[in-house]
């Protein structure tokens, strides 16, 4: 009799527990400065911060007092939750496939990305192709199917790729000196991936020119055979019209500076530079484009296209107006962005809240989702993470991070939780040890 | 007694003259080996720590550095770097680690560092004013050419990362023999041989089994101990002038190990591995310092009973498989500290030597105790690496190889104001450092 009833207080248990008071904390809102105070979420989303605020009904209350609060941090280059592998190498231009087609929300590295106070990710195409496959922005619900972890209403992006990893299935390896280990795609050098990239484009517009011919047709009431659907055109075309978000890779300052111009010749516009490591040396072209720049801090000399990477590079393009991101591009890195972000302070000397936002409400703007996440404000987002120091000390850690209001990520609990899995490991392993088969009789058993 | 005064007199002037002295004024000394010192002074003379303490007073003509507000701590040292060996690793031209051969204990990383190389002022402008260099490729993924089977790949040094020539840099050569310790299966400790009776679902097709595994393990061991067994003749045969002795150039380098001089620096990951690796030179008679561990289990006991020290890989490293806690790379320090085994850090890699201190720091918010954090980049490296009366430490007769900083050596926002390598002030400058003043100041 009682079991419909504790049905309906577990379905009710996470409405409740959207609405949440966070107490006595060091509140870093990013764009707001930084206070002592609380903050309130309401169903999910930011209400109130202040010394103090509203308490909202039901709501639970978490004193956080001596910790940290900063808006949930925003990954922009990442490939995780992502089944198999991410480039579709066979062809140049690959805008035919999609990154939404093999989301895995079961991938144990949201669960690590959540546990290093990331909310929201890109995920990325690889880098094979001038013009890669279809991206998509992800929240780490953890726990929930693939399309929960959807960031709903984010404008798709797509990959491009500039530079050694596009040319590199253009050079194959000779086996034994002269047999190449697999036949050469074009392009194998920066020249023909400019040309790949204004081919496609060449194409894309006459495709869109014939849409665009066939809706003024139907405009006027006429009754057209419309055009062949392309679905690699299709995504470009929507570049072209500005609904989908190009994310370049590039290392080179030449192919940085090439790739703007194609897009002033083809009438569209680069959201984000991934990587752009050797930005720091067109900044003026870049911030006149305005294209936002998503870097490493660190990362040098494991290429040659790396070799002039330095770690000012982030500081020095923020100072020439560039609306700049650190990113991971590793399932690792992306548990630390936090100190990722306080690198910016040591090499270039930003300020706390513009090493924050690198990582925050930067790649938020880049990614087109500002008004929704990236910094601690009313009516945003409730995603929140709370760290037991300063964030952009590296002896900081997660405590608690939250997403939509709801608690995704306990360290406390995560600890707690260890006994259990492990006797749960160790029963599914025994099973499996009694499970096994004995030889079949009259085989001679393997030595 | 007049003459000796002006000898040392004159002694004195022309090592201020010299450009290895210098006086280091109020500062707040770190010591390491005992408690930090506020608001003293430090006399380098001649490369040396001369003095310190709250009244130095200096020979006349030593420079003097306003140490006020500044902290002083021992240079860190990188307990395994491919410094100056690999320049750019996916250039196979710039690199020259990982040759081919299967022993080849007489390779020297040392002789093959170039001093030039970009990534030595990244590195010391950060701090690290020393560094183990090593004759294997350690990336992970590696070079393709790399021998897959190498058990012996030559002689780690332990370096200075400022000189003019590789030999001027040297500290300790050869510091130890490098060793990859045969494993049964994967070295990483993923994955793992297939059950025999999976495979024979499978029709023994791809997957090796188990017994074929052990199979090749024991190969692997045997050949391995053959090729000791074979430098301890060597040793005995030169030991008792054997007429007609061949010099023999591999076993003529084993015979620092054999004779208990230098360890083997084996890499062994998995606690079977490591204990493998402890049976084997208890059997052999040699040192060993355990490389690269990522789990200890039981083996942390045996560690911490035969005083072997190990070098712990990347702090900031994803957990070895899915089931493992999000922070077992984490806690790892914290955990050898906890068993009483004596370790170091490394990054095992070049481009991130300059974050060898916030590795530390991840450990220290995990759990590990700040002090330790410090000895495990100072002077844990200098004893493990037979440096211990040099360097490691801010103490008197040692060679001043100093940092100063605005803050803690292991925080991120702290800055590095000056590096001193045998009492030398380092320029500040790097790759880096000119690249971002020619483009900040561009027109």
């Amino acid at each position: 009799m009682s079991r419909p009833w504790i049905l309906w207080l577990a379905a009710l248990a996470p409405l409740c527990a959207q609405n949440i008071v966070i107490q006595n904390a060091t509140i870093m809102t990013v764009t707001k400065g930084t206070l002592q105070g609380s903050v309130a979420i309401k169903d999910g989303k930011i209400a109130e911060i202040g010394e103090k605020v509203m308490m909202p009904f039901h709501a639970t209350v978490i004193d956080a007092g001596g910790q940290y609060v900063i808006p949930g941090i925003i990954d922009c280059h990442s490939h995780i939750a992502v089944d198999g592998n991410i480039n579709e190498a066979t062809v140049a231009v690959s805008s035919m496939v999609d990154i939404k087609d093999v989301i895995n929300p079961e991938d144990i590295a949201i669960y690590r990305a959540l546990a290093g106070g990331v909310t929201t990710a890109n995920i990325l195409h690889g880098s094979a192709n001038p013009i890669g496959g279809r991206t998509i922005v992800l929240k780490m619900r953890w726990g929930k199917d693939a399309e929960g972890l959807i960031f709903e209403g984010a404008v798709p992006g797509i990959k491009f790729a500039l530079g050694e990893n596009p040319k590199r299935p253009g050079n194959p390896p000779l086996l034994r000196g002269f047999t190449p280990a697999f036949p050469a795609r074009y392009p194998a050098t920066r020249m023909g991936v400019e040309d790949t990239i204004r081919e496609a484009f060449n194409q894309a517009k006459a495709y869109k020119a014939e849409w665009d011919e066939y809706a003024a047709k139907v405009a006027r009431g006429e009754s057209p055979i419309p055009p062949r659907r392309d679905l690699k055109l299709e995504a470009l075309k929507e570049v072209l019209e500005g609904r989908r978000y190009v994310h370049a890779h590039c290392y080179e300052a030449d192919e940085i500076l090439m790739l703007l111009r194609v897009a002033d010749d083809y009438g569209f516009k680069v959201r984000t530079l991934q990587h752009v490591l050797e930005g720091y040396k067109v900044a003026p072209q870049i911030a006149a484009s305005g294209a936002g720049a998503s870097t490493f801090s660190d990362w040098w000399a494991y290429k040659f296209e790396a070799y002039d990477a330095i770690a000012y590079n982030a500081a020095l393009m923020h100072k020439a107006g560039i609306v700049v991101s650190l990113n991971s591009d590793d399932a690792e890195l992306m548990r630390h962005l936090n100190t990722e972000a306080a690198k910016a302070m040591k090499y270039g000397g930003l300020s706390e809240d513009e090493a924050l936002a690198m990582v925050t409400i930067n790649p938020a703007k880049q990614l087109g989702i500002d008004n929704r996440v990236g910094s601690i404000e009313p009516g945003k987002d409730g995603d929140l993470v709370i760290y037991d120091k300063n964030p952009l000390s590296d002896y900081a850690k997660v405590q608690k991070v939250f997403i939509d209001g709801r608690l995704y990520f306990d360290r406390d609990s995560d600890i707690a939780g260890r006994p259990a899995k492990a006797l749960e490991k160790q029963k599914l392993i025994d099973k499996e040890k009694q499970s096994q088969p004995k030889p079949a009789a009259g085989r001679r058993p393997v030595e | 007694m007049k003459l000796a005064g002006l000898l040392i007199g004159c002694a004195l002037a022309a090592a201020a003259a010299a450009n290895n002295s210098v006086l280091i004024r109020g500062a707040d000394v770190y010591p390491v080996s005992s408690a930090p010192l506020r608001s003293v002074s430090i006399l380098v003379l001649d490369g040396k720590i001369a003095e310190i303490g709250p009244k130095v007073v200096a020979p006349k003509g030593v420079r003097m550095v306003d140490g006020r507000g500044l902290r002083v701590y021992p240079g860190m040292i990188d307990s395994a770097t491919e410094l100056g060996l690999s320049e750019i690793p996916s250039v196979r031209e710039t690199v020259d680690t990982g040759d081919l051969g299967e022993f080849m204990p007489q390779l020297r990383a040392l002789a093959s560092v170039n001093p030039a190389s970009e990534h030595f002022p990244v590195a010391r402008i950060a701090g690290v004013t020393g560094a183990i260099v090593v004759p294997a490729t350690l990336e992970t993924g590696g070079r393709p050419g790399a021998a897959a089977r190498q058990y012996l790949s030559g002689q780690a040094a332990l370096i200075r990362t400022f000189g003019w020539s590789w030999e001027d840099m040297a500290v300790v050569a050869p510091a130890a023999i490098c060793v990859r310790f045969p494993t049964l299966g994967p070295a990483g400790g993923r994955g793992g041989p297939v059950p025999d009776f999976i495979a024979g679902m499978m029709g023994q097709a791809g997957a090796e089994t188990y017994t074929q595994m052990m199979r090749t393990y024991q190969q692997e061991l045997a050949k391995l101990t053959d090729f000791f067994d074979q430098a301890r003749r060597y040793q005995k045969a030169k030991a008792a002038n054997l007429p007609g002795l061949a010099r023999d150039l591999k076993y003529e380098a084993m015979l620092p190990v054999l004779d208990g001089k230098i360890p083997l620096a084996v890499e062994a990951a998995m606690p079977r591995a490591i204990h493998d690796a402890i049976q084997f030179a208890d059997k052999q008679n040699v040192k060993i310092v355990v490389m690269r561990p990522r789990e200890f289990g039981g083996a942390a006991a045996e560690l911490k009973a035969r005083n072997i020290p190990v070098i712990l890989g990347p702090v900031l490293a994803l957990p070895r498989g899915q089931d493992e806690p999000y922070d077992e790379a984490f806690t790892l320090p914290a955990e050898a500290y906890k068993a009483g085994i004596q370790f170091a850090f490394a990054s095992f890699d070049n481009q991130f030597v300059r974050n060898l201190p916030y590795q530390a720091a991840t450990a220290v918010a995990f759990g590990l105790p700040q002090d330790e954090a410090l000895k495990a980049i100072t002077i844990n490296p200098a004893q493990i690496w037979g440096a211990g009366e040099q360097l490691g430490s801010v103490e008197k007769d040692k060679s001043a190889d100093l940092v100063l900083t605005t803050g803690d050596l292991l925080e991120i926002q702290t800055q590095v104001k000056h590096v001193f390598i045998r009492g030398q002030e380092i320029e500040l400058t790097s790759k880096q450092t000119r690249l971002y003043d020619k483009y900040l100041n561009r027109p």
